[in-house]
Order: C-alpha cells, then sequence, then structure tokens
C-alpha cells in the first residue's frame, strides 16, 4: 500500500501529511525493540483509531506481516479499528442496571444519536456501546462518558446529559 | 549433565533438555499433541503434564527443561486426570464432525481421545461457529476444529517467514489465522501448504479435487492424461503402508493406469526438459557477461517452486529478472501435452484434460495462474496432491501392493536421473549443473558418482563451487573460471541468503530456492507426517532411483530429444519460448 488514506476521519491532517508522519513514525520506532506498540499508540492517537490501511502501512514499514500486526492490535483492547467518537459512551447492562432501566436508557441513546451499539455519530462526537458492571450497582442504572460516572440516569435525562458534552465541546472550541 | 529421576529410573542429560526428552531418552513416552521435536513447543495444549517433586501443579513437560536432581512421574492419576480433563475440554469446544472430517484417519486429537480411553466428554462448551475458508486456490481452513496448538504459526512464521497465520484476539476469542480472522485471500500467502501438513487436526488441508477427477475420468468426450511428479514414487507407497523411503514407482504407474487415465506420463520428462531449457538459459547468461561482456540478470534462480515464485513477486520484485523464465515441470507438462500430444493424437486442446499429482499444494494455485494458458486452454486442469491421489486409488478399491510394476507410456513417460532428484533440495541445481558442464566441457561433471555432495541433505543453505576445465573451443571463455552456486529450501533461509546477497555478503552464479524444507520429497501435499527422519529416508530413495537409471542426464532422455526434433526446435527457440517460458509480474498483496 503506498497510500495509507484516512477514510474520512475527522482529523484535520491531509493524507501526504499523515504519510508522512507515518514515515517518520516508523522510521523512529522501527529499530527498537517492541517498538511496534508504542507506535501503533502514537498513530492511533494521531487518528483516532487504527484504519486497515494504516495497519498495512506499517506493517510493510516494520517489516512484519499484516496478520501479525493485525495479531497485536486486535490482542491490546486499546487499539481500535473503527473510527470513536471524542466521548466513549458505555451503558452498563450488568444484571442491576439492567433490571433498573439500563435497557430502557440505551434505547433512549440508540433515538438521541442515531446509531446502534458499536456506532460513532456521524460527526465523530459519541461512540456508543455496552458494559458489564461497573461495581456501582448501588447506584444504578449507571452510565460512564469518558472518565464521567453518570448514576441513577433517568431515560428523560439522556438528552440533556448529551447536550452537556456537546456544549462543553463548543466552548471548548470557542476558547482554543 | 543434570541427573533425572523419571518413574524411578535414572537418566543424565544434557543442560536444557525439557522433562519431555528426557523421558523419552529413559524409555518412557508422554503424550503430546502441539509439540514437534526441534520445531515447536509452546506449552500450548498441555496434554504433556507431569508431575514434579515438589511443584504444587503438574508441569507441561515439553517446555520445563529439567534441573538435576527432579524427580518427575509420567503417569500418576493426577496426571491422568488432567490431562483427560484438557482432552475433554478441547472436544467440549471442538466441532467434531468426525465421520466427514479429511482427517478421520490421522487426526491427532482423535487419536489422543481414544488413546487416553475417553468415552464420554463431561462438559459442554460453546462450539466455535463452523466458517470454511475456500478463499484461496490451494487451502481450506475450518476454524472451528482449530484447537490453537499453534504449530502451523510456528511454521509459517519461524519457518516460512511469511506470518500470514497469526494469532488473532485474546483470552476466549482467541483464533489462528489471517489478519483480524478474516479469509486468508485477504493477506499475502505463497500456497506453500506446510501449515496443512503440520496441523494435528482438520483444520487446514488442502482444497480438495478428487470429484473434479472423477468427473473428468467418467467424461467420455474427454482424454485424461495424468503426470506424477519426481516425489511421488517416493512417498505414495506411505499412504498404503509401505516403510518410508520405498521407491513404488511402477505400482503407482499401474494404480493410475487402472484407475482409468488414457495415458499415464511422467512429470520426469518435463524435468528433463526444464533442465534443457533452463541450464541453455544459465549458459545463454553466462556467455553473455563472460564473452560479450554484456549485462545479463546473474545470479540466476531456479523457478520449478511455484511458492518461491509467488515469495518472491512479493518480496523482491528487483530480483524477477534473475529468476529462470522457465515454467515450472508441471505446467512445461501441460503446455506440451496440449500441442504435441494433442497433435500426435489428431485432438484439439481442449479435448485433453490434464491432472496432475504434486507433493505440493501451491502447484493448485500454479495451475490457475491466468497466464499458464499457452497451449490455448488452461494447460493444467487439476492438480491432487499425494495424499488426494491415495484417497483415489483406496476408494476404487484397487489394492496397492498386489498391483504389478509397469511402466508409464511414450511419448512423455520417460525421465532421467537427473528428473528424479528434482525431488530433493539441491537436486534441480545437481540436474543442471550435469547437463550444463556436458555442454560446456563435453565432459562429465567432475564429481563422484555425479553428486555433488555439499549441496545435498538438510542444512539450510548450502554453497558449492568449482572450476570449469577442459572447455571445448565455443565455450572457451568460461576455461578456469569457478563457479559458484547455491541452494537453499525453508523460505525464511532463502530470505536469509537473498538478503546476504543484496547486500553483497554473498557471492553466487546460481541459487536453487526450494519453499518446502527438504525439498518437494516434504511438500505439503505429502503423506503426513513429514519429520526430518522421514524426509531423510525419502531423500535417500530419489537417490536411489537416480542411481539405477541408466540415462542420468536430462540431455540423454531420448523422448525429450525426439520432442526437439519432431516439435521445439531446439532450447530458448520461438516455440519453447511460446510454451515452457513465462513472466513474472510484482504484486503487492
Ligand atoms: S500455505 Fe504456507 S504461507 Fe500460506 S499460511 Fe500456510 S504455511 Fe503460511
Ligand atoms: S489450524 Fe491446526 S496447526 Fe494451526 S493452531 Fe489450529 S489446530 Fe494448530
Ligand atoms: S450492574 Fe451496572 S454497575 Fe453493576
Ligand atoms: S505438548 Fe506440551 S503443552 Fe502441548
Amino acid at each position: 500500500m503506498n497510500d495509507p488514506k484516512c477514510s474520512g476521519c475527522a482529523c484535520t491532517l491531509s493524507e501526504e501529511e499523515i504519510t508522512k508522519r507515518l514515515d517518520d513514525i516508523i522510521e523512529e520506532y522501527r529499530d527498537k525493540p517492541g517498538g511496534l506498540i508504542p507506535a501503533l499508540q502514537i498513530v492511533q492517537s494521531l487518528l483516532g483509531y487504527l484504519p486497515d490501511k494504516v495497519i498495512r502501512y506499517l506493517s510493510n514499514g516494520f517489516h512484519k506481516s499484516y496478520s501479525e500486526v493485525a495479531g497485536i492490535v486486535s490482542f491490546y483492547s486499546f487499539f481500535s479499528t473503527t473510527p470513536r467518537g471524542k466521548y466513549i459512551i458505555r451503558v452498563c447492562l450488568g444484571t442491576a442496571c439492567y433490571v433498573r432501566g439500563g435497557k430502557q436508557i440505551l434505547e433512549n441513546l440508540k433515538q438521541e444519536l442515531g446509531i446502534d451499539v458499536g456506532e460513532t455519530t456521524e460527526d465523530r462526537m459519541f461512540t456508543l456501546s455496552i458494559a458489564r458492571c461497573f461495581g456501582a450497582c448501588g447506584l444504578a442504572p449507571v452510565i460512564t462518558i469518558n472518565d464521567d460516572i453518570h448514576q441513577r440516569v433517568k431515560g428523560a435525562k439522556v438528552r440533556d446529559i448529551l447536550k452537556y458534552y456537546r456544549e462543553k465541546d463548543s466552548q471548548g472550541k470557542e476558547m482554543n | 549433565m543434570p541427573n533425572v529421576t523419571i518413574n524411578g529410573v535414572d537418566v543424565s542429560v544434557p543442560n536444557g533438555t525439557t522433562i519431555l526428552a528426557a523421558a523419552k531418552n529413559a524409555g518412557f513416552e508422554i503424550p503430546t499433541l502441539c509439540a514437534l521435536e526441534d520445531l515447536h513447543a509452546v506449552g500450548a495444549c498441555r496434554i504433556c503434564v507431569v508431575e514434579v517433586e515438589g511443584a504444587k501443579t503438574p508441569v507441561p513437560s515439553c517446555v520445563t527443561p529439567v534441573s538435576d536432581g527432579m524427580k518427575v512421574y509420567t503417569n500418576t492419576q493426577r496426571v491422568r486426570q488432567y490431562r483427560r480433563m484438557m482432552v475433554e475440554l478441547l472436544l467440549s469446544e471442538h466441532d467434531g464432525v468426525c465421520q466427514t472430517c479429511n482427517r478421520f484417519a490421522d487426526c491427532e486429537l482423535r487419536k489422543l481421545a481414544n488413546e487416553l480411553s475417553i468415552l464420554d466428554v463431561r462438559f459442554t462448551g460453546d462450539k466455535k461457529s463452523r466458517k470454511i475458508d475456500k478463499s484461496t486456490p490451494g487451502l481450506m481452513r475450518d476454524n472451528s476444529k482449530c484447537i490453537l496448538c499453534r504449530r502451523c504459526v510456528t511454521m509459517c512464521n519461524r519457518i516460512q517467514g511469511v506470518a500470514a497465520l497469526f494469532p488473532q484476539n485474546r483470552g476466549f476469542e482467541t483464533s489462528i489465522g489471517p489478519a483480524f480472522s478474516t479469509d486468508l485471500q485477504n493477506v499475502f500467502c505463497v500456497q506453500c501448504g506446510q501449515c496443512a501438513a503440520l496441523c494435528p487436526v482438520g483444520a487446514i488441508s488442502e482444497n480438495n479435487h478428487i470429484s473434479e477427477v472423477w468427473a473428468a475420468l467418467d467424461n467420455p468426450d474427454k482424454f485424461v492424461v495424468v503426470e506424477t511428479a519426481p516425489a511421488i514414487r517416493a512417498s505414495i507407497g506411505e499412504c498404503f503402508g509401505y516403510d518410508t523411503g520405498t521407491a513404488v514407482t511402477g505400482k503407482m504407474v499401474a494404480a493410475l493406469r487402472r484407475l482409468g487415465f488414457d495415458a499415464v506420463f511422467d512429470t520426469n520428462f518435463a524435468a528433463d526438459l526444464t533442465i534443457m531449457e533452463e541450464g541453455t538459459e544459465f549458459l545463454t547468461r553466462l556467455k553473455a557477461v563472460f564473452k560479450d561482456k554484456k549485462d545479463a540478470p546473474l545470479p540466476q534462480f531456479t523457478s520449478c517452486c511455484p511458492a518461491w515464485i509467488r515469495y518472491a513477486e512479493h518480496n523482491y520484485p528487483e530480483l524477477l529478472p534473475n529468476i529462470s523464465s522457465c515454467k515450472s515441470p508441471q505446467q512445461m507438462f501441460g503446455a506440451v501435452a496440449k500441442t504435441y500430444y494433442a497433435k500426435k493424437l489428431g485432438k484439439k486442446a481442449d479435448d485433453i484434460v490434464v491432472i496432475s499429482v504434486m507433493p505440493c499444494i501451491a502447484k493448485k494455485s500454479e495451475a490457475i495462474r491466468p497466464e499458464m494458458n499457452d497451449s490455448g486452454v488452461q494447460d493444467v486442469d487439476y492438480v491432487l496432491t499425494t495424499r488426494e491421489l491415495g484417497l483415489m486409488i483406496k476408494e476404487s478399491g484397487i489394492v496397492f501392493e498386489n498391483l504389478p510394476e509397469e511402466y508409464a507410456d511414450a511419448p512423455m513417460g520417460k525421465g532421467s536421473g537427473a528428473a528424479d532428484i528434482f525431488a530433493n533440495t539441491g537436486g534441480v541445481m545437481e540436474a543442471a549443473l550435469r547437463t550444463a558442464y556436458e555442454i560446456i566441457t563435453g565432459k562429465s561433471l567432475p564429481f563422484e558418482d555425479l553428486h555433488i555432495k555439499p549441496i545435498e541433505g538438510l542444512i539450510g543453505i548450502k554453497r558449492a563451487e568449482f572450476t570449469i576445465k577442459g572447455t571445448l573451443p565455443e565455450w572457451s571463455f568460461l576455461e578456469g573460471v569457478t563457479l559458484k552456486v547455491a541452494v537453499t529450501h525453508g523460505l525464511g533461509q532463502a530470505r536469509k541468503f537473498v538478503d546476504a546477497l543484496k547486500a553483497g555478503q554473498e557471492e553466487c552464479h546460481f541459487i536453487e530456492v526450494m519453499t518446502c524444507p527438504g525439498g518437494c520429497i516434504g511438500g505439503g501435499g505429502q503423506p503426513r507426517f513429514t519429520t526430518d527422519e522421514v524426509r531423510n529416508q525419502r531423500m535417500n530413495v530419489i537417490f536411489k532411483e537416480d542411481e539405477g537409471k541408466k540415462v542420468r542426464k536430462s540431455h540423454e532422455n531420448p523422448e525429450v530429444m525426439r520432442l526437439y526434433e519432431e516439435f521445439l526446435g531446439a532450447p530458448l527457440s520461438e516455440m519453447s519460448h511460446k510454451l515452457l517460458h513465462t513472466k513474472y509480474k510484482p504484486s503487492n498483496k
């Protein structure tokens, strides 16, 4: 692969810039023992995820097979091969949360965001996923958004919660 | 040397010896499922557990080295229970459709369950879902049968340096296969089939073409011819209980005739033809460089191994001009059968079906390369492995050992001793030099019994050199030139050599590369199980075949001479180029 097209992600780098950055990263890490994992991490933080073409490009650069690099990427849960939003929403579907409305909250979120579990909104703001028991069953139902924990969430509040993050984001942009 | 006691028997073994090996030494076999002697020990299956005095839990003997004073018990009740449990767990996840599994006869898991008298499985696990991957021409994968032993991973990575197969995901989700558990066609694979040769269960095997071959044999409108590769005669006996290292050439021919082939030919004929073309090509390059002081692609690489061709097209596009443009013997045979022989029969290329029997899985994928149709139609129709031919003979009810010895048919059934040795690593090189040397000097290759000893055997990279003396006038420019040749097998070794060559650390005129360790006698389609001992036995019997022949040089094969007289003209003629040579193209997949 010669052109690691960033298949439509929200980052602002042009294709040439991405190729250039990948080449630099390969150059820097290729000969370091165990250099592949940090290189993958850097690329993921640059692009938000690891597109297939980029994985193939890196495997060439590191003189490793595509299957080997894929094996490493799929081994560690912090690598993602699909685009992820700025905010990762995890809805607990453990027993306690489930019986106390977790399922409904998930439905509301799906509707509000217009996406299914595992998907990301078109504006790359939110990724929706599910989880099993955060160990906060007393506060069920629980959802987390990045590092924030939201407890005793009510279906009607879902819209407000999302609004909070959307506004937080646009304020952040104004401040920059 | 540590002293250890195994089941009360004292042995002393070299440092670093595993408990498994020490126990064997002391006379005790420990069952294994993933480990392979000298090749693979990862402790994946835990069948090989033993008790060590002082250790709380049983330890896997294949990955645990002995230490001085160690006391080991290989057959305690605890060990037996543990082993049974591990096998039962494997069986509970395994999609066990043994009756219809292609490995029914020699599955190592089934054999083990039987040996441990497992008559019932106490657990009900989630069976892996079945997804058959037939995305590549040569291989069939069924991951629902995979027991995660990782033999294929070791083979594909460490020996072949391809790494098409690798563990994906982790924990319960672990699967062995191509990137992100997709189909094999999405990654680079040379189709050598060495993974299939080692898999203990039915998770990887060749794509079976037996029914296509029966259909051709049953079709009254088709004239079906068969060719058998040099390595088949040295191994197919194993399918019928013969000792490894028994040549069954005559019976094999008889069996093929009784299967209903209209003509039984020999790939050895085409191997001799390959030498005529490839040897002449090599001499042409030498002449350009040494006499005409022109540029010509030296060193020359051999081209008989289609898996090596794929590897080079992918990894060494810059070396493609150096690779001999000769097709493999299989493909030369197909092209000649559907032109020269078709003409003799008064038939069209289309009326003839060419079946080849190969020790190889990559040949299945070579036969369908789009450019392999110089006769006007696909030159070789179907490729069977040695194993598949063995099955066909059994299915037809032929009692192999009762067969008479018969000879292959004219005009494409004779092979010289030089063709026989194509089966062994180093053989193509030796065969080429037997002819090339004689063309240059008019004398036999100056090695005892025509064998170039330094390029024989199982060492991964082998070299030989000799000085050319007593040239004929036409070749006087080669007088005193020291010819250097090299032979590698196993793509990992080939890569090591080629990289050294590119870095200027190796110097060479002619290089033979075979993908399978040991050469074709160790091919991915050979009867299982191929160990180094088996390789040596098969190589020895091939040498015996060669030495027993009156004609031991390709250029003395009377049928090949006749082909040139009647049809091709001379080596590298226009007709030769059209039918016997090919072009390679870089590939980035
Ligand atoms: S056929 Fe050869 S290259 Fe392909 S996966 Fe198997 S061992 Fe690897
Ligand atoms: S495919 Fe076969 S050789 Fe490979 S890990 Fe699975 S069982 Fe072992
Ligand atoms: S079930 Fe949701 S936190 Fe435990
Ligand atoms: S044979 Fe030792 S762990 Fe599999």
